[in-house]
């Protein structure tokens, strides 16, 4: 068991700068997940970390151990890849034993490690089986069970559900948040999907074009969005922003206003008058109608229905698009003007360079 | 445009006129070995019956000649070549793609050079080398020889299906601590086995059939292989065509045995379920 130090890494292919001074520190046991859009360079983060790439520049350490010279094996880490990536002619058990040949464990206690994880994973049926002749989702529980076998300090996951269907990503979202319980070893996970990384997460690592964003607990990143990036990338459907100016600070109390924004009232803070900002509100904190701190009007244009929840695709006095979540029966009809308002404590304010206030 | 039903008959007009093109001698050969002398020269299109149905040929080159030596020389110089043609060639085609090192790029072009210009044009050069290294008149030689033959288009071949290999599979090995020579043979040369079997068919044929080569590089009987060894049937005033044609024959087989063999390697799909 190991924590996972980061230290200043950099990584350029040729002028193109893929990773700029990435810090992160890892403790022992925790589940952290990386999300980004794509290309921002996640996979790029994980592979150096493996060790199948060298940073540019930069220390990682293992459990206190400066692992920049060691080769994978010897990181004592286990890499779930998304495209699962079995040894395609060799069958389950082979697939989960083959790299413990190399790596010095007795042939009974290879045994042990398979039947274990085997069981964990419920694949004691499938030992004998070849990766062709599995479901994706079979497939998916051996290139996990081939990474517990070698009993790592760190595992690490790149999107490793992302080809399966949306039940199997469910319960293999669930399978893997009880192995983290169960094993109890660090773990740093990959993904596209915000649910994932909602659920799995102790902290979820936001990145964005080589650089981290913001680190912090899954709510924390919800309810305080440190930058505009941070607030439009978690939640969705995605925080709406409106654009705002300060207009007059009276005691405690700031008054902004926008071209889209009818009254917002703020907390004061290192706030003047003129300050430009920026105004966000999550769709699930409209409410039509009802008056707040905030409010703000256009025409709906369509409604989807969901179910439990409605969104309201609203036309806005800039011409762009709002989300509004609507909750019970009562839908507006489309082509009908609304005005939604929300609370002031669920009204984020971004400064003129984008970071929170 | 033609429209489909012509044109795919168009296609198997073709097709088929181009197979009895190539088969027709072979058939003659094969049904020609089996026949008397005069019912080869009086009608030689006709297949053997019982008249003129005749084993003499066969006879002879067993009796007449060191054909199982002969055999055996070509079964080794052509299984030998092709062995280092497949090991080197796979294993020149996984270092090329998957590391890079100072000059594997004029590396790669200088391979492929090599199957531009023919082995012939460098006879000479050649015939002095063997000599010198004292491997003149020695299966070495040929063996020598047939591998810098074969090996340019054999790494070309194989980079190509090299590359196709998604690397995640390399990766995962190299986590699971596989060593890099273990990863090439137990994880990529597996991967492989169609694209091997296709490169070996290429190689085999052309090597079982060189004349040129046992021509000037072997001397002596004890080295000869098949194609030069039927030669000596082949006289300046008289030809024994019923030896010529049973030793042809038997020629052809283990051509056609190894390729049936490598035939059912032939199958791609075998990376299915490695990937997705
Ligand atoms: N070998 C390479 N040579 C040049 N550029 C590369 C190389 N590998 C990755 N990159 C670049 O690095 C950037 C980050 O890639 P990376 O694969 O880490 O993205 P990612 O965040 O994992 O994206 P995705 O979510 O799509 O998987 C991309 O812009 C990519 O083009
Ligand atoms: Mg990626």
């Amino acid at each position: 068991m190991a924590g996972l130090h980061i230290d200043k890494i950099n990584k350029s292919y040729g002028p193109a700068r893929v990773l700029a001074d990435i810090d992160l520190s890892i403790v022992d046991g925790e589940f952290v997940v990386l999300v980004g859009p794509s290309g921002c360079g996640k996979s790029t983060l994980l592979r150096m970390i493996a060790g199948l790439d060298a940073p540019t520049s930069g220390d990682i350490f293992i459990g206190n151990r400066l692992v920049n010279a060691l080769a994978p094996a010897e990181r004592k880490i286990a890499m779930v890849f998304q495209s699962y990536a079995l040894y395609p002619h060799m069958d389950v058990r082979k697939n989960m034993t083959f790299g413990l040949k190399f790596t010095g464990v007795e042939p009974s206690e290879r045994e042990r490690r398979v039947a274990e994880a085997a069981r964990m994973l419920r694949l004691e049926d499938l030992l004998g089986r070849y990766p062709r002749d599995l479901s994706g989702g079979q497939r998916q529980r051996v290139a996990i069970g081939r990474a517990i076998v070698r009993e790592p300090d760190v595992f690490l996951f790149d999107e490793p559900l992302s080809n399966l269907d949306a039940a199997l990503r469910v319960s293999t979202r669930v399978e893997i948040a009880r192995l983290h319980r169960l094993l109890g070893a660090t773990m740093v996970y990959v993904t596209h999907d915000q649910i994932e990384a909602m659920t799995l997460a102790d902290r979820i690592v936001v990145m964005n074009q080589g650089q981290i964003e913001q680190v912090g607990k899954p709510l924390e990143l919800y309810y305080t969005p440190a930058n505009l990036f941070v607030a439009g990338f978690i939640g969705s459907p995605a925080m709406n922003f409106f654009p705002a100016e300060v207009e007059s600070i009276e005691g405690d109390k700031v008054r902004a206003k926008g071209p889209t924004i009818a009254r917002v009232t703020l907390p004061a803070g290192s706030l003047t008058r003129g300050s430009k900002l920026t105004i966000g509100v999550r769709p699930e904190h409209l409410t039509a109608g009802a008056p707040g701190d905030f409010s703000t009007t256009g025409a709906v244009e369509l409604v989807e229905r969901l179910g439990e929840a409605s969104y309201a695709h609203v036309r806005r006095a800039d011409d762009k698009l709002m989300v509004a979540e609507i909750r019970g029966r009562d839908t507006p009809a489309p082509g009908q003007t609304v005005t939604f308002s929300a609370p002031a404590e669920d009204v984020h304010v971004f400064d003129e360079a984008g970071r929170r206030l | 445009m033609l429209n489909q039903p012509a044109r795919s008959l168009g296609v198997h007009i073709i097709l088929i006129a181009y197979s009895a093109l190539a088969l027709g001698p072979i058939l003659l050969v094969v049904m020609n070995s089996f026949k008397a002398r005069n019912a080869i020269f009086g009608a030689p299109l006709a297949p053997p019956n019982a008249t003129t149905f005749s084993l003499v040929g066969y006879a002879k080159v067993f009796k007449a000649s060191l054909i199982g030596t002969y055999f055996a020389n070509s079964l080794i110089v052509t299984l030998v070549s092709m062995f280092l043609v497949l090991l080197f060639g796979a294993m020149a085609a996984w270092a090329l793609t998957e590391y890079k090192f100072r000059g594997s790029t004029a590396l790669a072009l200088f391979l492929s050079i090599g199957i531009m210009v023919p082995i012939r044009l460098g006879s000479v050069a050649i015939l002095k080398m063997m000599r010198a290294a004292g491997l003149n008149d020695t299966l070495t030689a040929l063996i020598l020889v047939y591998v810098a033959q074969g090996l340019p288009m054999s790494i070309f071949i194989l980079s190509e299906f090299v590359q196709q290999i998604p690397k995640d599979l390399r990766d995962a090995a190299r986590c699971d601590g596989v060593p890099e020579t273990r990863i090439f043979f137990e994880v990529i040369a597996p991967l492989l086995r169609p694209a091997i079997a296709t490169v070996a068919v290429f190689t085999i044929v052309p090597i079982w059939n060189d004349l040129w080569f046992p021509l000037i590089l072997t001397s002596s009987d004890s080295t000869h292989t098949i194609t030069l060894g039927v030669q000596q049937f082949l006289g300046q005033y008289i030809t024994d065509w019923n030896s010529v044609l049973a030793a042809l024959s038997m020629a052809i087989l283990p051509v056609v045995a190894i390729y049936v063999i490598f035939s059912r390697q032939l199958i791609s799909g075998l990376t299915a379920g490695a990937v997705k």
